[in-house]
């Protein structure tokens, strides 16, 4: 099969939701002739023009009750953040708007949006352009929280996201955009709340999110050459999350290690991690669940303090070699 | 530059029908008969949360909503009752939401702060202040993507215009010749604060020129005079030509909300206030005409007043949710 980049199966994606749903547009900052500010966008300003591909003002509340209100009467908005720091300025809209609309309104209306953002630190961009907030959205009832580490993955979810019929958060990595997979040409949906298992093993189960997952697999396969056979699952959808998928692999392996970009401190991995000891695959736990997140801190600049801000590969080896041998 | 009507002679209103006028005098007793009901079963413990009265405003919501097609639409605030009222809804099913029944326009999990109504193109009423205003926006583009020629209203108070929300929402709005009427019911107070202590331009009407389009203050409290300005926007907002800023000045005789002890103003403004009520200004209006014989302003009151009592009786017989109803309708 062809391979294709993580951001062209993103941009492929959009490309055939706009050409096969004419409710489908796009808005978000500089996205139009600049493409966005990783490129994501490049070319479909050409391709379907200014009132589809919308570039907008640097108003990111506003550009997000647009795209709840678009929605409302039957349009599909996709918008984009250029960074996921700025969720923050849109969080009135999401939160207190979108999330709530269809419940608090009696089932009357619903928000079919969109919402993409490139997360992650490894830029250099420091504290308020290298953030991984996932799990503020993840906390909200009627929210969805999609969170793609592959090029296939992202482009199955991303259309499956904009054919759900309520807001989803689609949170990118900066870093995965050059990554390069195998992606089918035509159009396919992955179900969202699905996750998938990027690796079996039977030693123990690392659980992994998004750039996490490639690390967790790189670490997998050297701890394979030990003889530590690692199974590597991607939530890939945060809400609603695979607790089927995540306890049958914890109980299969009997140890886990979750490993998530995010401050570690009311991340993601503190959500699986109390969902699996509140389930069957407890009493079949024979370590402590290991969370591997970022530290609790803002992302520095300087490169090496960048560097060990978040999980790396190391981090994740020596981690699993604990869990393993017991000496946790 | 913003034009500031004031009050002045009524032109469109003028073309108004014997029917249609009365139809808005009945509206606005539907809403003041409604309100005070609502209040009266707050007393009486009937009404879980909390509510905010637009008693005394009731001239802004059906001026407005008057001017509207059937199938244009509105967004709301959290004192919506009236707005949503003129728009269409029904009494017995927003009295039914206020005691939590199953049978309200939520389902009795939104109550007073979120009425909507989709049949009648009431796209909700917002808990948060200024939350409607950029919601407006992505309404009025979906009308100009879809190239239908409908209008959304959007009511927000005074208080709004403290949000940056509004701003934002203005500038794309105007930018994007979006049509959406952005309809101000200047109270005077955003919960304790003044609008003179609060914005640094308190005329409110004057920041439509910031964003380049037509910004009128007028007499909220008179029915014509809304419906008339409403008119004027709705006809450049259909022309294509973009979006509108009215700032209808008015003044609610109740509290904020069931909390408000009032001290921030006093009894004597109140009482002035209440020698303008919109309902016994229209009405001596239409009887000076002609338009109204003696005693038929009393008869459209007890109408009103007996359409609420069955509304009441309604929802005090309509069945609770059931407790499933938690975790339904979280996702569509």
């Amino acid at each position: 099969m062809r391979e294709i980049t993580y951001q062209d199966a993103i941009r492929e994606a959009l490309r055939l939701a706009m050409q096969r749903d004419e409710r489908v547009f796009l808005l978000g900052e500089d996205i139009g002739l600049y493409g966005g500010a990783f490129g994501v966008t490049l070319g479909l300003l050409e391709e379907f023009g200014p009132e589809r591909v919308r570039d907008t003002p640097i108003s990111e509340l506003t550009i997000t009750g647009t795209a709840v209100g678009a929605a409302l009467i039957g349009m599909r908005p996709v918008l984009e953040y250029m960074f996921m720091d700025f969720s923050s300025l849109g969080m009135e809209q999401l939160v207190n708007q979108a999330a709530k609309i269809h419940f608090m309104l009696g089932d009357q209306l619903s928000v079919p949006m969109v919402v993409r953002a490139p997360a992650g630190s490894g830029t250099g961009a420091a504290a308020q352009h290298s953030q991984s907030l996932e799990a503020w959205f993840a906390h909200i009832p009627g929210l969805k929280v999609v969170m793609p580490s592959t090029p296939y993955d992202a482009k199955g979810l991303l259309l499956a996201s904009i054919e759900d019929p309520n807001p989803v958060f689609f949170v990118e990595h900066k870093l995965l955009y050059r990554l390069k997979g195998e992606v089918p040409e035509e159009y396919y949906t992955i179900p969202l709340g699905h996750a998938d298992v990027k690796r079996e093993g039977r030693d123990v189960t690392i659980i992994a999110t998004s750039l996490m997952v490639h690390r967790a697999l790189n670490a997998a396969a050297r701890l394979a050459e030990e003889g530590i056979e690692a199974e590597v699952v991607d939530p890939r959808t945060l809400k609603p999350l695979d607790d089927e998928t995540l306890i049958a692999s914890a109980t299969k392996t009997g140890k886990v290690v979750i490993v998530y970009e995010a401050y570690k401190t009311g991340g993601i991995g503190a959500e699986i991690a109390a969902r699996l000891v509140e389930s069957e695959a407890f009493d079949y736990l024979d370590a402590p669940i290991i969370r591997l997140g970022g530290l609790d801190a803002p992302i520095p600049y300087n490169r090496t303090l960048e560097h060990h801000a978040v999980p790396q590969e190391e981090t994740i080896l020596d981690a699993v070699r604990r869990v393993v041998k017991g000496k946790v | 530059m913003t034009d500031l009507v004031k009050t002045r002679t009524v032109e469109s209103a003028g073309a108004l029908s014997r029917e249609a006028k009365i139809e808005m005098l009945r509206k606005m007793w539907l809403i003041r008969a409604f309100e005070e009901k609502a209040e009266e079963l707050y007393a009486l413990g009937k009404v879980h949360g909390t509510m905010h009265l637009s008693i005394g405003q009731e001239a802004s919501a059906v001026g407005a909503v008057a001017a509207l097609r059937p199938d244009d639409y509105m967004l709301s605030t959290h004192r919506g009752h009236g707005h949503c009222l003129a728009k269409g809804a029904e009494p017995r099913r927003m009295m039914a939401e206020f005691l939590g029944k199953v049978t309200g326009y939520c389902r009795g999990r939104g109550g007073s702060m979120h009425i909507a109504d989709v049949n009648s193109g009431n796209l909700g009423a917002n808990g948060v202040v200024a939350g409607g205003v950029p919601i407006a926006v992505g309404v009025g583009l979906g009308i100009q993507m879809q190239r239908s020629d409908r209008v959304v209203l959007c009511f927000f108070g005074d208080g709004a215009v403290h949000e940056g929300a509004f701003h934002e929402a203005l500038n794309l709005a105007s930018l994007w010749r979006l049509p959406v009427i952005f309809l101000c019911e200047n109270n005077q107070y955003a919960m304790s604060l003044a609008t003179t202590r609060a914005l640094a331009v308190p005329q409110i009407a004057q920041h439509a020129a910031s964003y380049a389009m037509p910004g009128s203050q007028v007499d909220g409290n008179d029915v014509l005079v809304v419906y008339e300005a409403t008119s004027q926007a709705l006809q450049r907002a259909r022309g294509g030509e973009g979006p509108s800023l009215i700032e209808a000045v008015t003044y609610r005789w109740r509290g904020h909300s069931k909390s408000d002890r009032q001290l921030y103003r006093s009894r004597e403004e109140i009482e002035a206030w209440k020698a303008k009520d919109p309902i016994q200004r229209f009405t001596q209006r239409l009887e000076t005409e002609g338009t109204l014989q003696k005693g038929e302003a009393s008869r459209l009151e007890a109408a009103a007043r007996k359409a609420i009592e069955e509304a009441v009786l309604f929802a005090e017989e309509s069945p609770e949710p059931t407790l499933e109803e938690i975790l339904q309708g979280v996702y569509a």
